[in-house]
């Protein structure tokens, strides 16, 4: 599974797209949020994040596979 | 009728031109510009990234919901992306309507969600460091 990622996220996980372990198992956004956590603890830093799951907004019980397109979006600062 | 445009550089003139409508009696047009300084600090530039094709889906749905909410002839949502030096325009909302009152809430409207909503960051850059702008708490 890989995760696009942009502005501050990118730079605090020091790549352009998070690809996650083959033999992880990610179901929900949820469960890709609580992931990330653990993996990258500096994005606990952040005010929040939220994950896009083929371009919309999705919420935590959302489930999610490898042929969608996901994105982790950092708090948004447009305008 | 709308447009929704993400560019590298905004043509103010383009912008108003566009809005002109014979049956508009108020046109508004909101624009945000790269202000000088943040948190008392001279800002030098800043740099804007967006994920482009959510951002316009986003773009889309709001200006959708404010056709909805009020009566509006022409309705314009442009944002930049890129490096973008002090007084440059970054944003503008543009909203044509019979009356100005419906303009005015539009706008108010629109640039407030585009804000709240469109996955678009910006970065300050200062002398001595550079900042993801709403990032940390």
């Amino acid at each position: 599974m890989e995760v696009l990622l942009f502005g501050i996220s990118k730079e605090l996980m020091g790549q352009q797209v998070l690809s996650l372990p083959e033999h992880q198992k990610i179901a929900t956004v949820l469960e890709l949020k609580q992931w990330i956590l653990n993996q990258y603890p500096e994005m606990g830093t952040l005010y929040s994040f939220a994950i896009a799951v083929d371009q919309e907004y999705a919420d935590d019980e959302t489930p999610i596979t490898e042929n969608q397109e996901i994105a982790l979006i950092p708090p948004v600062s447009g305008g | 009728m709308k447009k929704i445009l993400l560019v590298n550089q905004i043509d103010l003139s383009e912008m108003y031109s566009w809005l002109q409508d014979p049956e508009a009696g108020g046109i508004n047009l909101f624009i945000g510009n790269v202000r000088n300084h943040a948190q008392e600090k001279a800002v030098v530039k800043l740099e804007f990234e967006g994920y482009k094709p959510m951002a316009m889906k986003e773009m889309e749905k709001l200006a959708a919901e404010a056709m909805e909410k009020w009566p509006i002839k022409k309705l314009l949502m442009v944002h930049a992306l890129g490096s973008k030096q002090i007084g440059e325009p970054v944003v503008v909302i543009g909203t044509a309507t019979a009356h100005r009152k419906d303009a005015f809430e539009a706008s108010r409207f629109l640039i407030d969600e585009l804000k709240n909503k469109v996955p678009i960051w910006k970065k300050e850059y200062f002398a001595d460091q550079t900042v993801w702008v709403n990032a940390h708490p």
